[in-house]
Order: C-alpha cells, then sequence, then structure tokens
C-alpha cells in the first residue's frame, strides 16, 4: 500500500509548530516585563470587540469610541506620566474567540486592564477567564443583569437603569396590555422574565411573548398575532437585522408609532439607519444616552467623535465604553497604580462627569449609577429625550430592592 | 524493513514535535491553542475519512462536535453544580433538573464520548438507504446543522442558549485554567489524534477501507457485485461523526466552553474548508489542514481582522481551483516529478477524481 | 379565527419569498448541477444595487432596480462562471466549496464598500399600503413580491418552453454530450443559464428590499432555505420548485401560528428531511436511465 501518507503530515505540521514556537520566543520575553501592563513608558490595555463576523455592525463603534478615549488620555499626558498603548484585538462574533483573546491579552501582552465585548454570551465567555487570572474586564452594555463578577466593571445599564424605568414610563401612559417580541437569546429571555413580574405587580397584562431566531427576516406571522392580540404596546428585545425586517413588515401591515408605539431597548442611533427612519420614527426607546443628551461634556463627546468619523452618530454603547476608559484612567490615578485588586478600591464611590451627565460607581456591585432616558425617534434619524428618571438610579443587578422582583433571582 | 521504517519515520517526527518539541518551546497559553487546533484536526480527520475516502461531503459535522462537547460539558456542569441547579438554569428560571440532564450526572464523560454515534448510524441508515448522496446529501446535513443550532439556542433553559455551557471550576478534580491542567490536557489531545490517526490509517488500508473507495467511486458497480453500500457509509459516518463527537468532548475542557456558534452551518464548512485545503484523499492532509488553517485564523485575525475572510476565501478558491487534491496533492505531485527525474518510476496510482 | 385565515396569504407571501430566492437556483443547481454557496450573495449584489440606484430614482428605485439588478448580479454570475466553475462541470461538491470561497470573499467587500451596519432602501409610496380581504390584511409589497414571483416563473416557463435558447438549454441539462453532438454550443448555453441564474437572484434581492435588512451578510440568512426549496422540489423542476416553495411557506406560515419561529424553522428542515426519505429526489424526478 501507498506508504507515504505521512509524509505531507511531517513536512507541514513542522509549519505551524515551527510559526508558534517562534510567537513562543516572544511571550517569553514579554512575560518578563513589569506586570499590570506597566512597561518602561506605556501602560497596555487591551480593547476586545468583533471586528468581523455579525456583531462587528455594532461593536466597531465601541472600539472607536475606545481609542477616541485612550488618545484624549495620551493628548492629555498620558496616565501616570506613561503613554497608554492600546491593543486591539477581534472577538470575530464568536464567544470562545473572545475567551481565547482575553488570555491572549491578559497572558501574552499583561494587559493592565480590557475593555470589550457586547453580547451577554461573549462576556459569559470571558468571564471565567479574568476571575481566574484576576484581571479586569470593562463591560460598556446595558445587559439582563443577574451577575456581579469582582473583575469585571459594568457600565451599560443593568435591568433596573433601563428595563424597568422603560416599563415605568409605558404604564404612566396608560399602556397596560403589551405584547412581547424578542430574539431567540439570553437577553430577551430574562428581560421578559422581569417584565413578566413586573406587570404582575402593576396591574399590566402581557398578551403575548415571542422569540424568533438571532437573524430571522420573516415576520409576518407575528404581526399577524399581534395584530389579533390588539396590544396598547410592544416590548421589543429584538436584536441586529430582525429589528429592521420588524419594523418593516409592521409598517407595512399598517401598525405606526400612532397606533402600536413598540417600546425598544436594543435600538439606538446607529440602529436607526439601517432599518429607515420613516419606519420606526415615533416610537419609543430606552437608554441612558441619546446623540442630543445636553451638557458639556457631551458637546466634546460628539464634536470629538464626528472629527474622526464624518457623518457618525454616537450611542448610547459607544458612550458607555468612551466612559469605561475615563473611569479606569481616574481610578489608576487615585491608586496611583494600574494594580487590579488597588484599581478596584480606587473605582469604589468614584465619581466623574460624563457626557450622560454624573456617574458614579457603586463599589459593592462594580456597576454605575445612571440616569434613565425615555427617547422618541425623529424624522432626522436622532433620539429626542421625553422622559428622564431625572436622578441617577442606583444600579441593582438582581433587583433586590424591587418587592415585586423576589424570586426572579434566587 | 528499512522502506517500512521509513514509512514510519514521518509519524515519529510528528509525534515527538508535538509531544516534546512544542511543549518545551511553547508557553502554556499558545500550548493551549495548539490543543484547540487539535480537537478540530480530530474532527477533520473523520471529515477526511467519510468525504476523502467515502466521497460523503458531510457539511453538518458539527452537531456531532455538538453532541461530544455538550455531553462534556453537561456532565462537568453538574459536577460543579454538586447536587445544585447548575447556574444558568437558574437565571433561565428552571427549577428542577431536566430528565434530560440525569444521565449526564453519573456517566458523563463516557457517554460524552460515544453519544454522536448513535445518532449518526440512525442518521445514516436513514439517508443512504434511500440513496440519498451527493449534492443532497450535502445540503442536507448542512441543514440539520442550521436546524440543530435553531434547536440548541431555543432551549435556554436546558442548553444555555446563544451563551452556550461555560465556566467549568472543576475538571476532573483540576482547575481548568491552571497552566498544568492545560499541559495535560495538551497531551491527552495529542494523544487521541495519533491513536485515532493510526486507527484510521489502518482502516484505510483494510479490505474494508479498499471497498469504501470502491463505493466513493462506483457506488452502483459495488452495489451489483454483491455488497450492500448503505451500510459501507453508514458504518464510515458513524466513524467519523464519533471522532467529531470526541473532538468536542475534548474541546469543551481544553477551551472550557461549547457553543452554538461553535457547530452551526458556518464552523460546519469551515472544517470541511480546512481538509480540501489540506488535502482531502490523504487523512494527514486532513489532520494537517485542520492546524494550519486554524492557526492561520489565529494568527491572522490578531494582524488584520476583516482580512481573514479575504484570505480564507481566496486560499479556498484557489486550492479548488489549481490544487483540488489540496496540500497534500501538491505535495505528491512535487514527490513524483522529483523520482522521475531520478528515473526511479513514480508509485501507484492515485485516487481518481470522485464524480460526485 | 380571521388571524388563522390571514395565515393563508401569509403563507402564500412567505412561499413567493422563498421561490424568489430559489428561483435562480433552479438553474445554476438544477440545471447545471452547480451548488452555488454564493447564490445569497448575489442576492445580495441585487438589494445593494437597488441602494445604490436611490442617489438618481430616488423613491422610485426599487422598481427601476428591478432590470438593473438583474444585470448586475447575472454578470457577477457571468464572470464567476467564466473564471471558476467552468472547470467544475460534473463536480457538484466542488463548486459548493468553491462558491463558499467566492461568498466569503463577495461578503467582505461589502462590508469594505458599504460598511458593515445595514443600509436603508425606501420603498415607492404605493408600495406601503395594504389592502383588506375579508377580515386578512396583505400589504402592498408582499403582493407585489408574490406578482413577480408569478411574472418571474411565467417568464422562465416561456422561455424554456418556447424560445429556442430555452430549448438548447434544456437540451443541454438533458443529455450534455447529445447536445453537444447536435451542434449546441454547450460552453455558451452554460454562461447565459449561469447569468440568468444570479439574475434572478438580484431581481429577488431587489425585492427582499422591502420586507427585510439590507447589509453585508443577508445572503446567509436566504441560502439555506432556497436550496431546501430546490432539493424538495427536485432538480431542474419549474413546478416542482414551486410546489415546493408554496408548501414549505404554508408550512411555515401555519407552523410558526401554532407554537413559534424557532420551533417553526426546526419543524420544515425535519419535514424536508422526511420527505426525502420518501422521495430522495424530491417531488419531480428528470427521468434518466444513467447510473449515477
Amino acid at each position: 500500500m501507498r506508504k507515504p501518507f505521512l509524509r505531507p503530515l511531517a513536512a507541514a505540521a513542522l509549519l505551524p509548530a515551527a510559526l508558534l514556537t517562534a510567537c513562543g520566543g516572544q511571550d517569553g520575553g514579554n512575560a518578563s516585563a513589569g506586570a499590570g501592563g506597566n512597561d518602561g513608558n506605556t501602560i497596555k490595555v487591551g480593547i476586545l470587540h468583533s471586528l468581523s463576523g455579525t456583531m462587528a455592525i455594532s461593536e466597531v463603534t465601541v472600539k472607536n469610541s475606545e481609542s477616541l478615549a485612550t488618545d484624549e488620555i495620551n493628548a492629555r499626558g498620558g496616565l501616570l506620566g506613561k503613554r497608554l498603548q492600546p491593543i486591539v484585538e477581534d472577538g470575530a462574533s464568536d464567544w470562545p474567540t473572545f475567551a481565547q483573546k482575553a488570555q491572549k491579552l491578559i497572558r501574552k501582552d499583561r494587559v493592565a486592564t480590557v475593555f470589550g465585548g457586547w453580547t451577554s454570551a461573549s462576556r459569559k465567555a470571558m468571564l471565567p477567564v479574568f476571575e481566574r487570572n484576576k484581571a479586569l474586564l470593562w463591560y460598556p452594555v446595558q445587559y439582563e443583569g443577574l451577575e456581579s463578577s469582582p473583575y469585571i466593571f459594568y457600565t451599560g445599564a443593568t435591568t433596573n437603569q433601563q428595563i424597568v424605568p422603560g416599563l415605568d414610563y409605558l404604564k404612566e401612559k396608560d399602556k397596560k396590555r403589551i405584547y412581547l417580541v424578542g430574539s431567540d437569546y439570553v437577553f430577551p429571555r430574562t428581560a421578559n422574565k422581569i417584565i413578566k413580574a413586573y406587570a404582575q405587580a402593576n396591574g399590566m397584562q402581557i398578551l403575548g411573548e415571542e422569540y424568533t431566531p438571532l437573524g430571522h427576516t420573516e415576520y409576518s406571522t407575528l404581526v399577524n398575532k399581534i395584530g389579533e392580540a390588539k396590544p396598547d404596546a410592544v416590548f421589543n428585545t429584538l436584536n441586529g437585522d430582525s429589528n429592521v425586517a420588524f419594523f418593516k413588515q409592521l409598517r407595512s401591515a399598517g401598525f405606526d408609532a400612532g397606533r402600536l408605539p413598540v417600546m425598544s431597548v436594543s435600538v439606538a442611533e446607529e440602529e436607526v439607519k439601517g432599518i429607515g427612519v420613516q419606519n420606526i420614527a415615533g416610537h419609543p426607546v430606552a437608554w441612558n444616552y441619546y446623540q442630543t443628551t445636553g451638557g458639556r461634556a457631551n458637546e466634546a463627546f460628539v464634536r470629538a467623535f464626528q472629527a474622526r468619523h464624518r457623518g457618525a452618530v454616537t450611542s448610547d454603547p459607544m458612550e458607555a465604553g468612551y466612559n469605561a476608559v475615563h473611569l479606569w484612567a481616574e481610578a489608576v490615578r487615585r491608586a496611583g497604580t494600574t494594580d487590579v485588586e488597588a484599581v478596584k478600591k480606587a473605582a469604589a464611590g468614584l465619581s466623574l462627569d460624563l457626557p450622560e451627565g454624573r456617574v458614579t460607581i457603586d463599589g459593592a456591585t462594580q456597576h454605575v449609577h445612571k440616569t434613565a432616558r425615555i427617547g422618541v425617534v425623529q424624522p432626522d434619524g436622532l433620539i429626542k429625550e421625553v422622559w428622564s428618571s431625572r436622578e441617577p438610579i442606583r444600579p441593582d443587578p438582581y433587583l433586590r430592592s424591587y418587592p415585586w422582583a423576589a424570586g426572579l433571582s434566587s | 524493513m528499512s522502506a517500512r521504517l521509513r514509512g514510519h519515520a514521518p509519524f515519529a517526527a510528528v509525534a515527538v514535535l508535538l509531544l516534546v518539541v512544542a511543549p518545551l518551546a511553547l508557553p502554556a497559553f499558545r500550548l493551549d491553542e495548539l490543543a484547540k487546533y487539535l480537537c478540530f484536526a480530530i474532527a477533520a480527520l473523520g471529515i477526511g475519512l467519510a468525504w476523502g475516502q467515502g466521497g460523503m461531503l458531510t457539511l453538518g459535522q458539527g452537531v456531532f462536535f455538538g453532541l461530544g462537547g455538550y455531553a462534556t460539558a453537561m456532565y462537568l456542569k453538574l459536577h460543579d453544580a454538586g447536587g445544585d441547579l447548575p447556574d444558568f438554569m437558574v437565571w433561565s428560571g428552571v427549577e428542577e433538573l431536566p430528565a434530560l440532564w440525569r444521565p449526564f450526572g453519573a456517566a458523563g464523560f463516557a457517554l460524552a464520548a460515544v453519544v454522536a454515534v448513535p445518532v449518526a448510524v440512525v442518521l445514516g441508515a436513514l439517508v443512504f438507504r434511500q440513496r440519498v448522496r451527493g449534492a443532497y446529501f450535502a445540503i442536507l446535513t448542512q441543514a440539520l446543522a442550521a436546524a440543530f443550532v435553531i434547536l440548541l439556542v431555543g432551549q435556554q433553559g436546558l442548553t444555555g442558549g446563544t451563551n452556550g455551557l461555560t465556566n467549568f471550576y472543576d475538571v476532573f478534580g483540576r482547575d481548568p485554567e491552571a497552566e498544568g491542567t492545560q499541559r495535560t490536557l495538551y497531551f491527552v489531545t495529542a494523544g487521541v489524534l495519533g491513536a485515532l490517526y493510526l486507527g484510521a490509517r489502518q482502516l484505510v488500508r483494510s479490505r474494508f477501507g479498499r471497498l469504501l473507495v470502491a463505493v466513493r467511486d462506483g457506488e452502483d458497480r459495488v452495489r451489483f457485485l454483491g455488497y450492500n453500500p448503505a451500510t459501507v457509509k453508514t458504518v464510515t459516518f458513524a466513524v467519523s461523526a464519533g471522532m467529531a463527537g470526541l473532538a468536542g468532548a475534548l474541546f469543551v475542557p481544553v477551551v472550557g466552553i461549547i457553543s452554538p456558534s461553535l457547530l452551526g452551518v458556518v464552523p460546519s464548512l469551515e472544517l470541511v474548508v480546512a481538509v480540501a485545503v489540506g488535502g482531502r484523499y490523504a487523512l494527514a492532509g486532513a489532520v494537517l489542514g485542520a492546524i494550519v488553517m486554524n492557526y492561520a485564523k489565529t494568527s491572522f485575525s490578531e494582524q488584520w481582522a476583516g482580512g481573514w475572510l479575504y484570505l480564507e476565501g481566496a486560499l479556498f478558491v484557489l486550492v479548488m481551483t489549481l490544487a483540488p487534491r489540496g496540500a497534500a496533492g501538491l505535495y505528491e505531485q512535487a514527490r513524483d516529478a522529483l523520482a522521475r527525474r531520478r528515473g526511479t518510476p513514480a508509485p501507484a496510482a492515485r485516487p481518481r477524481e470522485a464524480a460526485t | 379565527m380571521t388571524s388563522l385565515l390571514n395565515q393563508l396569504p401569509i403563507g402564500l407571501s412567505i412561499g413567493a419569498v422563498l421561490l424568489l430566492t430559489a428561483l435562480g437556483l433552479t438553474f445554476t443547481f438544477g440545471q447545471m448541477g452547480v451548488v452555488n454557496m454564493a447564490h445569497g450573495e448575489f442576492l445580495m449584489a441585487g438589494a445593494y444595487t437597488a441602494y445604490l440606484l436611490q442617489d438618481w430614482a430616488g423613491a422610485q428605485a426599487v422598481p427601476v432596480a428591478l432590470p438593473v439588478a438583474f444585470l448586475v448580479a447575472g454578470a457577477l454570475g457571468w464572470v464567476l462562471e467564466r473564471t471558476a466553475i467552468r472547470h467544475f462541470y460534473g463536480r457538484p461538491l466542488d463548486t459548493l466549496l468553491l462558491t463558499w470561497g467566492v461568498s466569503l470573499i463577495l461578503q467582505q467587500a461589502a462590508r469594505d464598500l458599504f460598511g458593515a451596519p445595514n443600509v436603508q432602501v425606501v420603498a415607492p409610496s404605493w408600495l406601503t399600503g395594504r389592502v383588506g380581504l375579508s377580515g386578512a390584511t396583505l400589504p402592498h409589497a408582499r403582493l407585489f413580491i408574490m406578482a413577480l414571483a408569478v411574472a418571474c416563473v411565467v417568464g422562465i416557463w416561456a422561455y424554456l418552453g418556447r424560445s429556442r435558447q430555452g430549448r438548447r438549454m434544456r437540451a443541454v441539462m438533458q443529455n450534455r454530450e447529445l447536445a453537444a453532438v447536435s451542434g449546441v454550443a454547450t460552453g455558451r448555453v452554460d454562461q447565459l443559464t449561469f447569468f440568468i441564474g444570479s439574475g434572478l437572484a438580484g431581481v429577488a434581492g431587489v425585492a427582499l428590499t422591502l420586507v427585510g435588512p439590507v447589509g453585508p451578510s443577508i445572503g446567509t440568512y436566504y441560502i439555506v432555505d432556497a436550496f431546501l426549496v430546490v432539493v424538495a422540489g427536485g432538480l431542474g423542476q419549474l413546478r416542482g420548485a414551486v410546489i415546493a416553495a408554496l408548501a414549505l411557506g404554508m408550512l411555515n406560515s401555519f407552523a410558526e401560528f401554532w407554537t413559534d419561529a424557532s420551533l417553526a424553522k426546526v419543524v420544515v428542515f425535519a419535514v424536508v428531511v422526511a420527505f426525502l426519505q420518501v422521495r430522495p429526489q424530491g417531488l419531480f424526478v428528470l427521468r434518466s436511465r444513467a447510473l449515477t
């Protein structure tokens, strides 16, 4: 028989192994450098978002705002007299890749901290890596709560800063019969659990709860079901491209914002463009920040961002990513070191004026106090605030301070 | 004797490289990555067997990879939870352990290694008996992968949904993030790959292997000779699924996560791509293709994120157009050309291009 | 009850979308045996054509784009056939892998050209209304897609059955060697077939801008379903594709009505797999005495 089956194996196996070995040499070199990314004249920080794949649409913009923040810090003389050196990695919209790249940033590059993630799945995949390596992750997106890792800072909203205010708003507007629509993953399912508990306690009625696969584009049946149920409002936790199909098909079936308002929690300025303003104008959304939010800090942020990315809009997750970098830098300044435990200690109670207003880190949960804002999509594609909680809401990821939520997080 | 020795020399060289050189030269973190590539290489070996030797282009290997992976992950989760509910069930609102999970508490890992096989046997028996083959079979398996992912994602309380299963604290009594554990897992994976490779090679050289190639090249003729091609194909498909399942079972402790994003249409296709680039007709080509392609993907995406898609696509178009038998085919051509120049006769005929 | 009745036209319209996306494949896959995974990216090319035409056609971009997208996607397909696919006839599995590589490149190219976020195509005002039909409502956009599907089917049917070129195409499909010795330039027929098949994808892409997103990854949303339609209908069978698309559309519509969107998809897959157990060659089989 043919013996030399294995020859190519030998020849080609040498290639990656040799290359890996070459990398290994570099790794060894870096390993001897100072810990905590504190290396000579630079401090390394990791930026880990999906730059390719389905999530790139959203995550690239957050990467851009985080890069803006590190550049701002460098322009103002750096941190502890050193320059920040961002190391950008691609999570490729794939959760195991996030875990693997996080490990690379921590162990090979020895970064001081990492800013990254968007989906809950990517955060859950990275969580064990950061906890075991006792390294820091700053996660910039609103999420489903029920989590408080000692090695993660959450600068996006938790449920009581976005979903609960969204429901408060609907209740205030006397929209009591609600239909729930979401993509089939963790955030919508958890959010809807909370919404159902809220509804029960507040005399609201849930007429239906539907999930569609990620990337689903056929909504005529769902729209028909909604038409049959005749709700006062829809609470929408769809993600990404599905929103485009849903709003287009909802409108072409004759439901506009006046007849059936749809409250969205994953549609920001960036997504409005793709959905088409005419399809979503007038519908409410719930966030903590809009491009139109007032204040000097935001004017400066929007101006700086648009100077780099012409015609771009700024959105809540982008702002939360920008905040994360500045909050971390301030904590490092106060601690006088990039050491993780020292930074965590210095971050507790830290307060800064950022584009969305005054932001304070809650030491116990490592979330931030945020002002909830309900906005309505305008014909120009921007979002105008119509309701706000006026002052920052204390983060409560397990909803312990809400009696109706007892039993949700047990 | 010396010829035989020469035949084994490359295998020994690779074994030394993987078992001695790599662990000495690589830091634990890179070794862990290599272990991940080896897992994919195990699955690729199965594809090499089913597709290269048997002509069954299976675009749904992710399903079997997933079955093995989820079975292991369920075992580890139950072990971590120690009598309580696994963490994700708590936030998914599940109140008692679903029946589907029960068997994995005790015999989890043993189950994980073989769970893919019966599924493949049933599927194969149904499909091959009806003589579904060629592109039909490919599209069917692809649809299967798509449906499997939707099912996994939709049953969040059972499977962890899109998040998948992750955050294991205890992998067979060890901390999965400790360097020692990662080293051990690497050796286990490399050992399994080596053993499976030798087994697969034996299978290909056996009478059964020759029958398999005959089925690939002329299924009806084999049937007229009195064999049952459906049985041959089902057995091979099951072996290949078993390899994918084992790869998934090893992947979970090595990488620390299993999620639907690893199993769908695209990852399943990527495995096949790796096999094609390495050389589908040579088992070693399949293994190497998987290692090199995954390595290239990681290192390339560290440099230029979007570029990988261009490179992968272009590489693929080039390989399919210019060297349909992949790197292994190119190597053989080069060797034959060399041999001709030296005046020695070229070795035995190579596999005919399969018609379907 | 009315909402249940509503599911009938909805099923029809889902079927129409499936049919439009799959029609091109009945040419390239059915007639030529090319498993074109880049078909989804030709849809995408059609959708982006409508997007680009908005600059001068304004609100009427969608109808204007239909013929243009046919030419654009057709040209893309023609280039693909000339440069690569023609070396692969008789090796359908290899074309599958080859065209998958092409689809990766096209997706990334779209991302680099138009950006990763979705873009918007504004539907003309006459397509934003709806009609009531004994309690059921049907958006104009859906009616337009159904009409377009019917027009395409009739066009293809007439072309294949009535024109010289169409008859040549069928001859090549049924027996390539015999057609060749009878003086049909099979190479030229292949080019034309691939051009038309890809062009139909472009037309479908324009129609999809009315109901779905327009972005670099839209091809991936439709491709698996489209192949299922062709496989269930039988290779190269126009009537098979029509019946399969409508049946799967109806199945999807009612399965989703009674369960949910995820389960409905799984049900559709399961039914197709089960159906292939009964009829492994699809609904209609091209009879042939050839072995494998």
